[in-house]
């Protein structure tokens, strides 16, 4: 063969394993992150604020475990598509901007693995916490490292 | 309404202005530099000043001095002098850097500069009188990644640099063959070149944007800078380093500028200049934007706009696709026009459109109703 394939041999390399994410970090880890998820099922209305407040609390940010960060995510999915869309705009108010940022995270990764419709849904989330917490917080979403 | 200047469509990437404001250099995205000169009532261009290979990432105008230095993506800067024909003649600035330069400052003395590079090194360079040419000495730890920003402290001595590895730091630049031992300040009291005083992440839990612009105040305890996390941030060397942080529900800011002990403008990709304060406290908070007043009123859509609309695009609305902003672009440098930093009455922006605005305060403070000027 006229091509020399040994020379190709970079194009297999995946170069984000020598990417080293950490490298900017220099926060020591907190050990694990939320190792019992308690799952809600029937929520009277009050509860779902504090169901939904409780997880962006504990949102494992930190932690680089994939399958802890995977858990959670499932638990806000959860929370978010359970709330009627009358409740969305009361749950928006009731949260700070830490935590309006953690939501906006959570509401972009629950676009990158739609179900039966699930981004409908997120999309008024989006819409109500874009109303209040204005492009810099989807501004954060791009540029945070530390993703949810 | 403030003064704003076209320079045609391509992006401003540097400007800066002479002493007295008559003339002006700015950068249109390109190896060039040009030299505009206001005369009876027009800016005519002056010259154009063409020695870079590369684009011109950074340019400042040494007022006293009248010297300009312009550093470039292809490695060099070059100190601008004017002979006695009043045209610009060039001296190379060996940099020893292998990547591009991105940003350059004139110490407030004008006996050296600092350049800020992709070479994740500060190159400070001062000029050598026994061999005549400029000697760059560089700082590089702890830094690790491209500088992005420079300021320097008014004490000559201290230089703010921002970077991309989300973390301001400030580093003694004091060249030993040039100046006097500097008396102790805010930031420490011992102060040998390259030593880092304090280093700052841009956020708190450690993540953040790219820091875009770093400022002292004119006191020099303060420091401000503006991050990719649309964040604004100042911390005070004589409260003990204290940070205060504010996440704006802005787009993120490009430059920013102390124009009074208290209060800041910052200006970026949101294309409006954004007035910030800080309290007694130490705490930031927004004050106001500077750009309201441009809001086009019209009131109510005359029928030949629509019938022309209709015609030209098939549609009925007529909303523009022109920003309510005077920049219909981001803003990507502000420099001081009249007045210091520590109270300043104008101020200049310039952006990706090309236009380079002329703020007043003045002006602005009749047209912000509610908002106290002192």
């Amino acid at each position: 063969m006229a091509l020399n394939n040994s020379l190709l041999g970079w194009r297999r390399l995946v170069i984000d394993v020598y990417n080293d994410y950490n490298y900017y970090l220099d926060l020591a880890v907190p050990p694990g992150g939320p190792t019992t998820l308690v799952f809600f099922t029937n929520k009277p209305r009050k509860r779902n604020i504090e169901a939904l407040k409780t997880v962006l609390r504990n949102a494992p940010i930190s932690s680089r475990n994939q399958m802890v960060k995977d858990a959670a995510l499932n638990v806000v999915m959860q929370v978010l598509l359970s709330m009627k869309s009358s409740q969305i705009e009361e749950a928006v108010n009731a949260l700070d901007r830490d935590h309006l940022d953690i939501l906006m995270k959570y509401i972009y990764r629950g676009f990158e693995t739609p179900s039966e419709g699930s981004s409908g849904q997120l999309l008024a989330w989006h819409e109500k916490v874009h109303a209040v917490a204005g492009v810099g917080c989807i501004v954060r979403v791009l540029t945070d490292k530390k993703r949810v | 309404m403030p003064e704003s200047l076209s320079f045609g469509i391509d992006p401003i990437t540097a400007h800066a202005w002479n002493k007295d404001r008559t003339k002006l250099a700015i950068s249109p995205n390109s190896p060039e530099v040009h030299i505009y000169h206001f005369q009876r009532g027009e800016w005519k261009l002056e010259e154009v000043l063409k020695e870079h290979d590369l684009k011109v990432t950074g340019i400042d105008w040494a007022p006293n001095t009248n010297r300009i230095v312009t550093c470039s993506a292809d490695r060099n800067a070059y100190v601008w002098t004017q002979s006695e024909e009043k045209k610009w003649k060039p001296t190379l600035v060996l940099l020893r850097i292998n990547r591009a330069a991105t940003c350059v400052r004139w110490s407030p003395l004008e006996n050296k500069f600092a350049v800020g590079s992709g070479a994740r090194l500060i190159s400070v360079c001062y000029f050598e009188k026994e061999n005549d040419w400029w000697v760059s000495k560089h700082i590089k730890k702890p830094i690790r990644s491209t500088v992005t920003c420079l300021d320097w402290h008014p004490n000559d001595v201290l230089l703010a640099a921002g970077s991309t590895d989300f973390k301001v730091r400030v580093f003694s630049a004091y060249i030993k063959e040039i100046e006097e031992r500097p008396v102790s300040t805010s930031w420490g009291s011992k102060m040998p070149l390259g030593l880092m005083m304090a280093e700052f992440s841009n956020s708190t839990n450690g993540a953040g944007g790219w820091v875009h612009s770093v400022n002292f105040s004119s006191s020099g305890d303060r420091i401000a800078w503006v991050g990719h996390d649309s964040s604004i941030s100042v911390a005070d060397a004589s409260k003990g380093m204290a940070v205060s942080v504010i996440r704006t529900d802005f787009l993120p800011f490009l430059a920013c500028l102390w124009v009074s002990e208290n209060r800041l403008i910052a200006a970026g990709h949101g294309c409006c200049p954004m007035l910030f304060e800080v309290n007694e406290t130490g705490k930031v908070h927004f004050a106001g934007k500077l750009d309201a007043s441009l809001k086009k009123e019209t009131s109510g859509v005359s029928a030949m706009k629509k019938f022309q609309s209709l015609d030209r695009q098939a549609r009925t609305e007529t909303n523009d696709t022109s920003l309510g902003t005077l920049h219909q672009n981001a803003i990507t440098s502000v420099c001081l026009h009249t007045g210091n930093k520590a109270n300043a009455t104008k101020f200049s922006t310039a952006g990706v459109d090309g236009l380079l605005a002329i703020w007043d305060f003045n002006n602005l403070e009749s047209a912000m109703r509610g908002l106290k000027f002192n």
